[in-house]
């Protein structure tokens, strides 16, 4: 198995009095795609800088192999970072950027030649050396961005978002190579992004971060089937969390009607929220349906059909490949493995919830999160 | 583009023109007749040839290119003094805080806002024999420095008056430059010695060289400071031209302000030539 390469213990960071990073314990093995996930403002870059050397933490200790690395400069750390805008040094060409960093380690020019071919060659910029880097567009820059970090052989690569600035197709393009890239190099990755589909795709482990804190850590697959509370269900993918009360192991109820689960390891009768992936539910005629709604609102997405359903007065967004036409009654049914039942949290009855659901809601959420910060 | 909108431009740029037309064409064609012009306005070349051939009847040397080239000595010392004392500033000042920087700023401008007669006078009352500076000398026990009538003196009253105008074109580049990009050197490898190299030099060569075109033209052609801080026995071009002006030879002197300026155009589009080069990306291509 791959040891642990980096330890923050503890690693708490103000600024001016407020607390950015609250009590971060987080431990990055070997050779492991690593991604720090969660809204703008949330910590991020303030802990990609700790492990970079840019920022020392107020209180808290980073360790690297078991040693305390906390003063340690960042020319001094194994690790290299693609910057959040790239970064790169408007005097130099684009060789000249890639060749940096081996420049300063006085390696010999035939050996800085043969490297940088080489990452040209990986990140398909070959014949751009003597371009200016000011005349590249976005993801060649962002390319020549990673080369440059890349070329010194890290132990750690450090990416801030560097897959932000691009559109769609390229982005997805460039998720593909530097998880090829990671893979071949096997170099440990640390990602940072807010894209929780980005995040998901290319993860070992995604460490899901809110308000300076850790919210939850696992394998995509843990975190998107096991969320731990109703910040997580909302903020990876789509999910409609209900107020429940687990009756007994595998035993949970909702709108007053008892469901099958396979949650269990609650208290008798201990309240909970109940979330239902939109994706885990079945559409059946209505006198069969287990809970039975009213469908408000219905958009077509390409592979499916976004419907938003009246239960009771809470709505919820259901994911189907039949059309239902709005107005139209429906039954559902959702299989046991369909629910997930997590503790109650300060986040429940902040999530899940689609009343105020729009085309536009995912830009809105985005833009009221950004006014925070 | 159509020849209406051409046309248009034109009639747009036409006050500009007749501005620049106005206050420097026609003075450079004054000054430029009255150079190859006798007293009697007959065309000559003799005021340009004084120029590089009259020789001081002591000691045989040639008076205007000696003149001409203790001015150059002193002007390029002043702007390599305010460069050397300028750059560190302009990046102590980038480092400090937003507060600080605007301090650090007034601080540098107040003496630009004095007319500069008086601050050679004030220099004038600090390097005099008996002036400040000495009097701090003698009163800490050290003894007393002659500096006033040297060059050292011209010097220093030089550096003081352009010392901002270094300061100002540099620090302004720096301040835009990205202080990811100093962080990605560091991610790289660099010390502070490396980063300041390799990174923060190369960036700020445009803010150089406009400082130093701003520094070493005005201090080549300076006069004044020359008379009141060298008592008078530094003689520097520009005061030889005032000189020859004041004593109502027109004639020559527009020769040596020719002369000047030709040589100062020369330079400044040597200057702009190498700025031009060190532009971003170009320049760097193998
Ligand atoms: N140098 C600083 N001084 C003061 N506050 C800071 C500083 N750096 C970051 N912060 C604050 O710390 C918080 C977290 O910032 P950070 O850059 O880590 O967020 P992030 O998760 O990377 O966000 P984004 O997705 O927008 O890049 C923000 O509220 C930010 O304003
Ligand atoms: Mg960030």
């Amino acid at each position: 198995m791959s040891k642990e390469l980096i330890r923050l213990k503890d690693v708490s960071m103000q600024f001016e009095g407020e607390t950015v990073l609250d009590n971060i314990n987080l431990y990055f093995n070997d050779k492991e795609f690593l991604t720090l996930l969660g809204p703008s403002g949330c910590g991020k870059t303030t802990t990609l800088r700790i492990v970079g050397g840019f920022l020392v933490p107020t209180s808290g200790d980073v360790f690297f192999d078991g040693v305390r690395i906390n003063d340690v400069p960042p020319h001094k750390r194994q690790v290299n970072t693609v910057f959040q805008k790239y970064a790169l040094f408007p005097h130099l060409n684009v060789y000249d950027n890639i060749a940096f960093g081996l420049n300063i380690k006085k390696v010999p020019k035939d050996e800085i030649k043969t490297r940088v071919h080489e990452m040209l060659e990986i990140i398909n910029l070959r014949g751009f050396e003597h371009r200016s880097v000011t005349s590249l567009s976005g993801g060649q820059q962002q390319r020549v961005a990673i080369a440059r970090a890349l070329v010194n052989n890290p132990k750690v690569l450090l990416l801030d978002e560097p897959l932000g600035a691009l559109d769609m197709r390229l982005r997805k393009d460039m998720q593909q190579e530097l998880k090829r890239i990671q893979r071949e190099m096997e170099i440990t990755f640390i990602y940072v992004t807010h894209d929780q589909e980005e995040a998901l795709a290319m993860s070992d482990t995604v460490v899901v971060m809110d308000g300076g804190r850790i919210q939850q850590i696992g394998t995509p697959e843990d975190i998107y089937n096991e969320p731990k509370n109703a910040f997580v269900a909302d903020f990876i993918g789509e999910s409609n969390i209900v107020d429940g009360i687990m009756r007994e192991d595998g035993v949970v109820e909702i709108f007053n009607r008892k469901f099958r689960c396979l949650d269990k390891g609650f208290a008798p009768n201990e309240a909970v929220d109940v979330v239902i992936r939109p994706d885990d539910v079945d559409i059946v005629p209505e006198k069969d349906g287990q809970l039975k709604g009213t469908v408000t609102q219905v958009t077509f997405k390409g592979v499916q059909y976004d419907i938003i359903v009246d239960f009771y007065g809470f709505k919820w967004l259901i994911q189907t490949t039949d059309f239902c036409p709005e107005g139209s009654k429906i039954g559902i049914k959702i299989d046991p493995d369909g629910f997930h039942v997590m503790k109650k949290s300060h986040y429940s009855g902040m999530f899940g919830d689609y009343s105020s659901y729009s085309e536009e809601y995912d830009e809105i959420s985005e833009n009221e999160s950004e006014e925070e910060e | 583009m159509s020849g209406n909108t051409r046309r248009r431009t034109g009639a747009l740029i036409a006050p500009y023109s007749i501005w620049a037309l106005l206050f420097i064409a026609v003075p450079l064609f004054f000054v430029a007749y009255y150079a190859f012009t006798d007293n009697s306005f007959g065309f000559t070349f003799g005021n340009i040839a004084r120029f590089f051939t009259e020789t001081s009847r002591e000691t045989g040397s040639r008076i205007y290119i000696d003149i001409f080239m203790r001015s150059l000595k002193l002007a390029v010392i002043s702007t390599a003094i305010c460069l050397l004392l300028g750059y560190p500033l302009a990046y102590f000042m980038t480092r400090a805080s937003a507060k600080a920087q605007k301090i650090m700023m007034v601080l540098i401008m107040i003496p630009m806002w004095m007319n500069f007669l008086i601050r050679t006078y004030a220099w004038m009352t600090i390097l005099q024999d008996t002036g400040i500076l000495n009097g701090i000398l003698s009163g800490l026990g050290l003894g007393k420095m002659h500096i006033i009538g040297t060059e050292s003196a011209v010097v220093v009253g030089m550096v003081y008056d352009y010392f901002p105008y270094m300061v100002l074109p540099i620090y302004s580049i720096m301040a835009k430059m990205d202080y990811k990009l100093i962080e990605a050197a560091r991610d790289l490898g660099c010390n502070g010695a490396q980063v300041l190299r390799r990174v923060i030099i190369p960036l700020s060569i445009p803010g150089i060289l406009n400082g130093v075109t701003m520094v070493l033209i005005p201090s080549i052609s300076t006069f004044y400071i020359s008379q009141k801080l060298g008592n008078g026995r530094f003689f520097l071009i520009g005061d030889a031209i005032e000189g020859q002006y004041v004593a109502n030879n027109l004639h020559f002197a527009a020769a040596m302000a020719f002369i000047l300026m030709v040589i100062l155009l020369v330079a400044m589009a040597l200057i702009k030539y190498l700025t031009g080069r060190g532009k971003y990306g170009e320049g760097a291509k193998a």
